[in-house]
C-alpha cells in the first residue's frame, strides 16, 4: 500500500509548497529534521511500515470509519444531501490517532525513547499519550493554562494514559504557546526525543508527512462516496486551525479538479471584531514555528493573539499548503462564528443523535448557512473530525443556566 | 587565543566586528559579546543601556529586536521580549535609539531577532535603515543555513554582516559549510537548548571548536548559558570571544543600570586578566 503515500506533494521544492512551508528553526533542530526526514523517506518505500500502520488503524483505530449520510441535516441545510465522515468514532475520539500512530512507529524505527506534543483541545495530547502508552514510551504533553481549563477532562484523560501535562503559562496560554514550549523542549533534548507535531504546521516534513498520515481520511471517503453515489462529491467541507483533518480529507480530492475543497475556519466573535482565528481571510505571510504560512499578525510583526471557542481552532497559524491551496486557487476557505459553531452543535444533535466536536462543528455550521447552493450539483461531504464529549461541559457553560433554548 | 585570527573571505573586507575581534586577539584577550534586549525595560531606557554596556567593556553588542514567540529562548529573554513589546518597543524605535548610539559610540552592533518582524519591516527596507543607523552584522536564529536562499543572499549581499550559528547537533559537513559563510563571527551554540543561565559548559566544546576552526572565515564566539566571568574565562580559552545574553538581562533586573554596568565591568575585568 506504500503507493498511496507517494503523491508527489504540490512543491516547487522538496519542504515548499510554492513559496510557504520551509525549515525555519534553530541550527539546533536541523539535523533531528534532516534524519526524520531520512527515516520517514525510507519507511514510505517500506512495506513493513505500512503493513504495520493499516493493522493498527484497522484493529486498534477502528478504520475504515463511515461515510454516513446525514439525511434530516440534509433536510435543514435546505434540502441537499449531506454526507458526514465519521472520524469521531475512531479510537479516541478525532482524527488525531492516525498521525499519532504512524509517528510513533516512525519514533521507534529512529530509536526515540521520549514523546513530545503540544495540544490545543486535548484531542492530539489524548491520541499521542494514547499511543505512547500502546507502546510503552515516556509521554509530555504541553497545553496552555486556557486550554487546560477549558478541556479539564482531556488533561485527566491524558494523565490517565500515564503522560505528563506540562500547563503553560506564558502568551496567550493556549496552543500557540503550548507549541513554542514543545520546540524549546525538543530543541533541548533532541537526541533522545521525537516531537509528534499534532498538525500539518511547522518545519518540513512535517507539513507533508501529517498530511500524508491523515489522507487515509480522504481516500476512504473518495472511495466511500464513489460506492454511495456513484459520483464524486460537489464539496467537501472541513473545519481549519492548523488544518490537518481538512489537508487529510482533501489530498485524495486534489486532482478531481470539479469537486470544491472548502476549509472553514474559527471567525470566534466576527471578523470585524477582531477577535478570531481566521488566518487565511485575515492574516499577512509569516513565520511562525518553522514554517511561513498565513499568520495573524500586527503590523510589526509580532503574533495576534486567535480567539475561538474552540481550543482546537484557536490558533494564529496555519499549515503551510493550505496558504498555498489558497494562493493557487484550489481549495477556499471561508469563516463562521462561535454563536454559528454553537448552533450547529446542537443541531447535528438534534437532527442526528450525534455530539459533534467544536472544532467540527464549524463545518456542519458553513454548510447549514450555504450548503443550498449545491443542491443541485451534487452531494456534499463533512468531515466530522471528532466528537464532542470534552466541549460538552463548555458548551453549557457558554449556553449559560438557561440550557440549550436560551440564544438559539 | 586557541590559535591565529582566521583569515577573512577575500570577497569582503572584514568590518567593524572582525576588526574588533582582531584587536582583541592583538592583545590575547577573549572579545565580549553582550546581548540586550531592545526596548527593556522600557524603549526610554534604550540608548542609555547601549552606552552602558559599551562603557563597561562589551566589544560587540547583540541587539535583540522582541519578538512574540522567542522559540530559541528560554524564561528570561522571553520575558523581557514580552516586558518590551507590552512597553512599546519597535524595531523602527529600536533602530532609532540604535542611530543615536552610533553617534556617541563605535561599539560594533549585531541585530539580533526572529525572521518575522524583519519580514514586517520588509527585507530591503531593514537593510537600508539598520546599516544607516549603524548596525553592523544581522544574527536570525531562525533562518538556518540554506533555509530560504533569496533571503540569505539578500543579507549577504547587503553591507551587513550576516552572523550564522552553529550547533553541537550540526553535522561536521554541514558545520564547514556554516563556518565558511559566517560573517563578522561564527556563533558556536555550547549546548541544545534554549538561552539561558546554566551551571557547567560542556566538556568537548574546546575539541569542537578546534575541528570547525580550519574552516571558519570569521573569529569564533561561544554562547549560550554563560553566567559568570569564570564561565566566561573558560569559553574565552575556546574560542574567540564569548556570548553573554540572559546574565546580563538578570543583572539589570537585580541591580538596574549599575548593576549591569558592575556585570559587564566584571566580564570584561575576566577575560582580561585571562589574557594569554
Amino acid at each position: 500500500m506504500a503507493e498511496q503515500f507517494t503523491a508527489t506533494p504540490p512543491a516547487l521544492e522538496l519542504g515548499r509548497f510554492g513559496r510557504f512551508g520551509g525549515r525555519y528553526v534553530p541550527e539546533t533542530l536541523i539535523a533531528a529534521l534532516d534524519e526524520l526526514a531520512a527515516a520517514y523517506d525510507e519507511a514510505r518505500r517500506d512495506e513493513g511500515f505500512f503493513a504495520e500502520f493499516d493493522a493498527l488503524l484497522r484493529d486498534y483505530v477502528g478504520r475504515p470509519t463511515p461515510l454516513y449520510r446525514a439525511a434530516r441535516l440534509g433536510e435543514a441545510a435546505g434540502g441537499i444531501t449531506v454526507y458526514l465522515k465519521r472520524e469521531d468514532l475512531n479510537h479516541t475520539g478525532a482524527h488525531k490517532i492516525n498521525n499519532a500512530l504512524a509517528q510513533i512507529l516512525l519514533a521507534r524505527r529512529m530509536g526515540k525513547r521520549r514523546i513530545i506534543a503540544e495540544t490545543g483541545a486535548g484531542q492530539h495530547g489524548v491520541a499521542t499519550a494514547t499511543v505512547c502508552a500502546l507502546f510503552g514510551l515516556d509521554c509530555v504533553v504541553y497545553m496552555g493554562a486556557e486550554d487546560a481549563r477549558r478541556q479539564a477532562l482531556n488533561v485527566f484523560r491524558m494523565e490517565l494514559l500515564g503522560a505528563q501535562v506540562r500547563v503553560v503559562e506564558s502568551g496567550s496560554r493556549t496552543l500557540k504557546d503550548a507549541t513554542n514550549e514543545a520546540i524549546r523542549d525538543w530543541v533541548t533534548n533532541v537526541g533522545d526525543t521525537h516531537y509528534i507535531i499534532g498538525s500539518v504546521v511547522g518545519p518540513d516534513p512535517y507539513p507533508r508527512m501529517v498530511r500524508d498520515f491523515q489522507s487515509v481520511i480522504g481516500r476512504e471517503a473518495r472511495a466511500q462516496i464513489l460506492g454511495a453515489e456513484g459520483r464524486l462529491p460537489a464539496a467537501v467541507v472541513a473545519c481549519v486551525g492548523g488544518g490537518s483533518n481538512a489537508m487529510g480529507i482533501f489530498h485524495a480530492f486534489i486532482p478531481d479538479e470539479e469537486v470544491r475543497l472548502v476549509g472553514v475556519e474559527a471567525a470566534g466573535a466576527g471578523i470585524e471584531s477582531g477577535r478570531h482565528a481566521a488566518t487565511l481571510a485575515a492574516g499577512r505571510p509569516g513565520v511562525l514555528h518553522g514554517s511561513l504560512s498565513f499568520l495573524l499578525q500586527d503590523d510589526a510583526g509580532q503574533v495576534a493573539e486567535a480567539h475561538s471557542i474552540s481550543a482546537g481552532l484557536d490558533y494564529p497559524g496555519v499549515g503551510p499548503e493550505h496558504a498555498y491551496l489558497r494562493e493557487s486557487g484550489r481549495a477556499e476557505y471561508v469563516s463562521v462564528t462561535d454563536e454559528e459553531a454553537l448552533d450547529a452543535f446542537r443541531e447535528l444533535a438534534r437532527t442526528e443523535g450525534i455530539i459533534p466536536a467544536l472544532e467540527s462543528a464549524h463545518a456542519v455550521a458553513y454548510v447549514l448557512r450555504e450548503g443550498r447552493r449545491w443542491r443541485d450539483s451534487g452531494p456534499v461531504v463533512i468531515c466530522l473530525s471528532g466528537r464532542g464529549d470534552k466541549d460538552v461541559a463548555q458548551v453549557a457553560e457558554a449556553y449559560g443556566p438557561g440550557g440549550p433554548e436560551v440564544g438559539g | 587565543m586557541a590559535s591565529a585570527s582566521p583569515i577573512m573571505s577575500p570577497e569582503r573586507k572584514s568590518g567593524r566586528i572582525g576588526e574588533r575581534f582582531a584587536r582583541c586577539a592583538a592583545r590575547g584577550a577573549g572579545a565580549l559579546v553582550t546581548y540586550v534586549t531592545a526596548g527593556y525595560p522600557a524603549p526610554a531606557d534604550t540608548l542609555d543601556v547601549l552606552l552602558r554596556v559599551a562603557e563597561a567593556g562589551a566589544d560587540v553588542i547583540e541587539f535583540g529586536i522582541p519578538f512574540s514567540d522567542p522559540l530559541a529562548d528560554g524564561p528570561t529573554i522571553q520575558r523581557a521580549s514580552h516586558r518590551a513589546i507590552a512597553a512599546g518597543a519597535t524595531l523602527a524605535g529600536s533602530l532609532e535609539a540604535l542611530a543615536e548610539f552610533r553617534a556617541h559610540a563605535d561599539t560594533p552592533v549585531v541585530v539580533f531577532t526572529y525572521l518575522n518582524p524583519l519580514l514586517a519591516y520588509g527585507v530591503e527596507r531593514f537593510i537600508r535603515d539598520s546599516h544607516a543607523a549603524g548596525a553592523d552584522g544581522v544574527l536570525l536564529t531562525d533562518l538556518p543555513v540554506g533555509g530560504d536562499v533569496a533571503l540569505e543572499r539578500a543579507f549577504e549581499e547587503s553591507p551587513l554582516d550576516l552572523v550564522r550559528l552553529l550547533a553541537p547537533t550540526t553535522p561536521p559537513d554541514r558545520a564547514a559549510r556554516i563556518a565558511a559563510r559566517s560573517r563578522g563571527f561564527l556563533y558556536y551554540i555550547s549546548r541544545t537548548g534554549v538561552t539561558g543561565a546554566t551551571d557547567t559548559l560542556r566538556a568537548e566544546i574546546g575539541r569542537e571548536i578546534d575541528a570547525i576552526r580550519p574552516h571558519a572565515a570569521a573569529p569564533i564566539a561561544v554562547g549560550f548559558g554563560i553566567s559568570t566571568p569564570a564561565q566566561a574565562v573558560e569559553a574565552a580559552r575556546a574560542a574567540d570571544g564569548v556570548v553573554v545574553g540572559s546574565a546580563l538581562i538578570d543583572a539589570l533586573d537585580r541591580g538596574g543600570t549599575s548593576g549591569l554596568v558592575e556585570f559587564v565591568g566584571s566580564l570584561r575585568k575576566a577575560l582580561d586578566a585571562a589574557q594569554r
